[in-house]
């Protein structure tokens, strides 16, 4: 009986060890990247790796210090946790490294469509989607009789009837804030009103056309019903106003709505209230007012291929098909990852990924646009210009720059 | 001094100043001049999970052959001073030929980014230093008559703002003026006015904008003249009592004379530090209704777009600000140093 027992005993203790163990590296591996909670669980997935040191610098600030700490020689980062929108500056400035071999010796676990290519090469391996849609609190709507909105034309007409029954004083959120987060919100509206930012392709700006008048007066239409200090709100201030309950109707990335009331001090009635539904669309247009993201990871160049084995080797661990026998961890996002069911929480994501929502464009010179919006769309949410002047102001701005980047 | 041993005393200043300051600067300066070579591009298909699309991407091989031969990139002379991000030189001439009346020229160059940036720097810089100086000496005054015993803990408290660093302290004051905050809401019973929002509008975020600055700014001018009134001359002010002169005689007559040289002081320090303002900026997030030329500078190097041109640009149009703001109270301090002489 004794001896059968130390049997049982240490094969638990063995078992546990091989599987803590699995991932063994010989070379440090540094990550950057952003911070929610899927890039969280991707980070310590990393850590689980044992043989060398696995440091995470995950902060919203990622896309300030990616580029310098991926440029020195070697490279203080050899992995940034990237989208569809922040490999460009990666990409430009020729700072990671194609996949291809690493991926045929250590990927087997790896999906085809987690592979980013770009020419052919495998520069990025993606882990989940992310896309904006709508998140609202159903108990609201079904109070005042109110379908569920799939235009922003219905969005207003709900803002104004809530406001109007005086259950909500502010019923509209969004992530405003001057700069990046309202750029992108013009961004989805533009291309739901039929807008494309470059003539061709070519990196002449096209966003002064009636499009974009029509996508900057609808922002300005919806921010009528939000929080006079909008452009002060990020999507961490938004989710904190519809955690609050101020906020009824909002539209909001995917990749923070499956966790936004699972924090402590969120009233039952938030809890309970809230539900997710597909992006909307703008002005009769078929094509969502949103766009799709991929978050995925990428190697470095400028370390050493012991160095860029270990980062593979670790990140490859961090989203492996078995994290998604975790219910925590499978709600946290869409992931690409081999084995994944969809929770409820997903179904905004997946709509849009259904309606066919355009993908954020991968292009060299994106970024130079769309912080040239950021810059200059305050003056008309503020009431300062027409939204002619507005636009004119975005390509005169995005041309200095992108003309100095040698773009143009 | 002797001049041999002045020489060795200075030197190791000399030396950090040369190398962390002048070598930088000429950097700086070679930079603004030139931009990043033209990317050649390509179009390359990419794929990703939502398929496979044809798109335009920088060929790294091409341009790198660019890069190799002239590293420093493409000179450009003084093109970047002259584009819409900085003195917008053509813009600023159409606006001159378009509008009617100087007013709405100012209004209209006010909203290209270097302009605006630079008004609202000079704003904050003319109204929180001679705010800051009078309220500084107010201060130093009030606790300089109060009793003995009370002082430390008054000076210890009038210090603490200079002590708390101001991106934290402007984070702090951000969520009190929210409107849901503790001052916001205070504002909004106090005014009758439940709509009203400190981050809303463009004037009362300067105005906000500029008491921080004084708040933050006041410890210093009120230590260096307090410790200014501790070498008061006793036997001057004792006769001009005897001569039945008022308070308020005695500080015009005596005391300000006397403490001059520590007001030019901390008014030089005053105009450089407010001159580069930028944390509060970032703090409030309020660059939507102001921004600074340091702010300016910040936001192009940061982010994916990393305007290394722009910003060393706007770095050297900086200097040349400070330089054109310090050049009053320089020439003044030369001049007494000359009449001294």
């Amino acid at each position: 009986m004794r001896l059968f027992l130390i049997k049982i005993l240490s094969s638990i203790i063995f078992l546990t060890s091989t599987s803590a163990f699995a991932c063994s590296i010989s070379a440090r591996v540094s990550i950057v990247g952003n911070e929610f909670p899927a890039i969280q669980t991707v980070g310590s997935g990393a850590k689980e790796c044992k043989g060398a040191k696995v440091s995470a610098n995950l902060t919203a600030d990622h896309q300030k210090i990616n580029v310098a700490g991926m440029s020195s020689e070697p490279a203080e980062y050899t992995s940034a946790i990237v989208a569809n929108t922040s490999i460009v500056a990666l990409l430009n400035e020729d700072l990671i490294r194609p996949l291809d071999s690493l991926v045929k010796k250590h990927g087997k676990g790896l999906k085809k469509n987690q592979l980013i290519t770009i020419d052919g090469k495998i520069m990025a391996v993606a882990f989940m989607a992310n896309a904006q849609h709508l998140v609202y609190r159903k108990d609201i709507l079904k109070k005042l009789n109110i379908d569920v909105p799939k235009t922003y034309e219905e969005m207003l007409f709900a803002a104004k009837k809530i406001r109007d029954a005086g259950l909500v004083k502010n019923p509209v959120g969004g992530a405003y804030k001057a700069g990046w987060n309202l750029a992108q919100e013009f961004n989805n509206m533009f291309i739901g009103y039929g807008g494309s930012h470059f003539k061709g392709n070519t990196a002449e700006p096209n966003v002064n056309s009636e499009s974009g008048v029509k996508a900057l007066e609808m922002m300005k239409a919806l921010s009528g019903y939000m929080n006079p200090d909008f452009l002060t709100h990020d999507s961490n201030a938004t989710n904190a106003e519809f955690r609050a309950g101020n906020v009824a109707i909002m539209n909001m990335w995917g990749s923070r709505a499956a966790t936004l009331v699972d924090v402590d001090g969120v009233s039952d009635e938030v809890k309970n209230g809230m539900d997710i539904a597909g992006p909307m669309t703008v002005g009769g247009g078929k094509i969502p007012a949103s766009t799709l993201f991929w978050d995925g990871w990428t190697v470095a160049k400028k370390i050493s291929d012991k160095e860029a084995e270990a980062t593979f080797i670790a990140m490859t661990n961090a989203i492996r098909p078995s994290i998604m026998d975790n219910d925590d961890i499978r709600k946290q996002a869409v992931w690409l990852i081999d084995g994944y069911k969809p929770t409820e929480a997903a179904k905004g994501v997946f709509a849009a990924a259904k309606m066919s929502t355009t993908p954020y464009p991968m292009l060299p010179y994106a970024g130079l646009m769309h912080s040239a919006i950021g810059k200059e769309i305050s003056d008309f949410m503020q009431g300062k210009e027409t939204a002619k002047k507005t636009l004119s102001d975005i390509e005169d701005a995005y041309r200095a720059s992108a003309k100095e980047k040698g773009f143009l | 001094m002797k001049h041999k041993t002045f020489f060795w005393f200075i030197l190791p200043t000399f030396l950090a100043m040369f190398f962390f300051i002048t070598l930088p600067i000429i950097s700086v300066t070679i930079q603004s001049l030139h931009t990043p070579h033209e990317n050649v591009l390509v179009t390359v298909e990419n794929c990703d999970p939502f398929g496979c699309k044809k798109a335009t991407s920088i060929n790294h091989e091409a341009t790198q052959n660019l890069k190799k031969n002239n590293p420093l990139g493409k000179y450009v002379g003084l093109d970047i001073y002259f584009d819409r991000g900085h003195l917008a030189i053509e813009q600023v001439k159409n606006l001159w030929s378009k509008t009617n009346n100087f007013f709405e020229f100012l209004k209209l160059t006010a909203d290209l980014p270097f302009y605006k940036a630079l008004f609202f720097t000079l704003t904050f810089t003319f109204t929180v230093t001679p705010i800051m100086l009078v309220l500084g000496l107010l201060i130093a005054l009030g606790v300089n008559s109060f009793n003995q015993k009370l002082k430390g803990l008054i000076i210890f408290f009038s210090l603490l703002p200079m002590i708390v660093t101001p991106l934290i302290g402007s984070i702090i004051l951000f969520w009190m003026i929210d409107s849901r905050g503790i001052v916001g809401n205070f504002l909004q019973i106090l005014f009758e006015d439940p709509g009203l929002s400190l981050k809303a509008s463009t004037f009362l975020t300067w105005i906000m904008l500029i008491v921080y600055g004084v708040w933050h700014a006041i410890p210093f001018s009120f230590i260096v003249f307090y410790a200014g009134l501790q070498t008061l001359p006793k036997d001057q002010i004792e006769s001009a009592q005897i001569d039945g002169a008022n308070t308020f005689q005695q500080t015009i007559h005596i005391i300000i004379p006397h403490i001059m040289p520590l007001i030019t002081f901390v008014t030089l320090m005053q105009l450089m530090d407010n001159f580069r303002v930028f944390e509060p900026i970032v703090g409030f997030n309020a660059e939507a209704h102001a921004t600074s030329l340091s702010w300016i500078i910040f936001n192009d190097l940061g982010g994916e777009t990393r305007q290394l041109s722009a910003a060393a640009t706007s770095s050297i149009l900086t200097i040349f600000g400070i330089i054109i703001l310090l050049l009053p109270v320089l020439i003044k301090t030369w001049k007494e140093f000359e009449f001294k002489k």
